[in-house]
């Protein structure tokens, strides 16, 4: 049988209709992609990650995803009392949103690192610091990722 | 204070630059290449000179002022300019021995920062024995083949790519200088043919791009003016080395049309050709691209 | 595969308590396991999945890295240096190899 534009399209329209009617018959891979927010929560067992203290540093418009460099600081004093804990990294528009963990220390001296990570697209890159005491604070970055190119 | 080591970085790179509006600037629409200053070590290279009178580019200008500052931050500092690994690999090359003459690079070649000075600046370049100019892919596997009696290595390979970066990075700051006379002229006119002759699906040539448009916007991207004077060169798309005529290929490919054989006489001719326009913009390699 | 080096530049030396910066690159595919081969079969991940930095015995830093972070790593931080001592640095790799380097730093005064 041939299958014209409008009947594919159709079918098209009909399978989107089952998807949205029905997200039971979901692979379960699809239900367990975890989202940046689930990743936020876990982070910070549902605690509120609060704006401030921690500041995010990256270019508005990368030239290439593969590599885009990142860099956060975090205003702490670093002592045995009171030092940033972990900053975990994520990029929200990526098919995992995970990037990195970084784990400070007092013997850090600051809680400042940056790295080059990949983003497949435009979207924004959240960073979370888990304070000594048990606060966590949250900046976030959006990065426009210029696709489809020649690079030259 | 600085917000972050990046901004750091971008911080220096703008104060290098004299531009503090610069540091706003990634929003902006890029129009044109942008006047940031290559300076690595303290050391300042030509990345902008004025073109030949008579020439078709009034002011040459390197990629890397094609190119905005996160970019350039990766070439602004060896460690950061992850090329230098295979720089390290190169050197390590250089004198380990390969082949049945039991000789290493440095057998007959003894200190490379002495005696391959300024030798990728010229590039490709006259060979009486091969009857033809060399890329300096082929000299390193005549090289290997005639005296080491080893065997040659591929072209795309991380031993070739860390071996011509490494003896690149010996012309590093030193204007490219490659010969266009006398035996050379024939094939600068095949490189010129190439270079100007509209190919493929989509009907273009490296001058369409890179002559008439360098600076415009092609979808997502900046065009730049095509030299090569920082090949090979890491590229965030490859995300390793390569060599230009890799982007040769890659460009060919881009405009539907069939590329060229790496290493063949075609792009070797245009790898001179490409070169004599960039005369006088100092040697990068290894550069940093996206 | 490019044989792994590990890189690190480290201040050959400090001030007592000083917070020194530390810049750390490895050449590492970084295989994510998105991506297909050219038969459409998936290729395995193979990343560096950990990375530590220790002064004289004391985890300083560390990172816990997903496929998300750039081909060939590249990290840079900060410690602060009470004393003259050793840095250890250890890159973990998918397939459980462990890649280390280690730096003497003298601080005086």
């Amino acid at each position: 049988m041939r299958v014209t534009r409008r009947q594919a399209f159709g079918l098209g329209l009909g399978a989107t209709a089952l998807i949205l009617a029905g997200p039971a018959t979901l692979p379960a891979v699809a239900k367990k992609a975890e989202t940046a927010d689930d990743a936020v929560k876990a982070f910070t067992g549902g605690a509120e990650a609060k704006s401030g203290k921690i500041s995010l540093t990256t270019p508005e418009i990368a030239e290439n995803g593969n590599t885009v460099p990142v860099a956060f600081e975090v205003e702490s004093p670093m002592t045995a009392e009171d030092h940033v804990q972990e900053v975990l990294v994520l990029a929200d528009g990526n098919p995992r949103p995970g990037v990195a963990t970084f784990h400070f220390s007092e013997l850090s001296g600051e809680a400042a690192a940056s790295t080059r990570i990949r983003l497949a697209k435009t979207q924004n890159v959240v960073v979370v610091a888990k304070m000594s005491n048990g606060s966590y604070y949250m900046d976030k970055r959006l990065v426009k990722v210029t696709i489809g190119g020649c690079g030259g | 204070m600085a917000t972050g080591l990046f901004s750091s970085t971008a911080a220096k790179l703008v104060a290098a630059a004299g531009l503090a509006a610069l540091a706003a600037s990634a929003t902006a629409v890029l129009a044109g290449p942008n006047d940031n200053k290559l300076v690595v070590d303290g050391k300042e290279y030509v990345t902008k000179l004025p073109g030949p009178e008579g020439g078709p580019l009034k002011t040459i200008y390197s990629g890397w002022n094609f190119r905005n500052e996160a970019t350039q931050a990766m070439q602004l500092d060896d460690f950061d300019n992850p090329g230098f690994v295979n720089v390290e690999t190169g050197e390590q090359l250089w004198s380990a021995v390969d082949g049945e003459a039991g000789k290493s690079c440095a057998s007959c070649h003894n200190d490379a920062s002495e005696s391959m000075k300024g030798v990728r600046a010229q590039m490709p370049k006259w060979n009486e024995k091969a009857g033809k100019p060399l890329a300096l892919e082929q000299v390193v596997n005549a090289c290997r083949e005639t005296n080491m009696k080893a065997k040659p290595w591929k072209w795309e390979s991380n031993e070739m790519l860390s071996m011509t970066a490494f003896i690149g990075s010996h012309s590093r700051g030193m204007p490219v200088n490659v010969k266009t006379d006398g035996p050379m002229k024939e094939w600068w006119q095949k490189g010129k043919d190439i270079y100007y002759k509209q190919v493929g699906q989509l009907d273009m040539s490296c001058a369409g791009c890179h002559e008439q448009n360098f600076g415009n916007m092609i979808r997502a991207d900046h065009l730049s003016q095509g030299h090569i004077n920082g090949f090979p060169l890491y590229r965030s798309k490859w995300q390793k080395l390569g060599s230009a005529h890799r982007r040769f290929k890659g460009c060919m490919k881009n405009i539907r049309a069939t590329p060229y054989k790496v290493g063949g006489d075609e792009f070797v001719a245009l790898e001179l050709y490409v070169a004599s326009r960039g005369q006088g913009l100092s040697v990068e390699t290894p550069a940093v691209r996206n | 595969m490019a044989k792994v080096k590990p890189r690190v530049k480290v201040p050959r030396s400090a001030k007592a308590g000083e917070v020194v910066t530390i810049k750390t690159l490895i050449n590492h595919k970084m295989e994510s396991g998105f991506r297909k081969d050219k038969k459409g079969e998936l290729i395995p991940r193979k990343i560096i999945n950990k990375f530590t930095a220790e002064f004289n015995g004391k985890k300083v830093f560390a990172a816990d890295v997903a496929p998300a972070v750039s081909a060939n790593p590249y990290f840079q931080f900060k410690v602060k240096v009470p004393e003259s001592g050793t840095f250890k640095f250890t890159w973990v790799d998918d397939d459980g190899t462990t890649y280390t380097q280690e730096k003497k730093i003298k601080v005086g005064g």
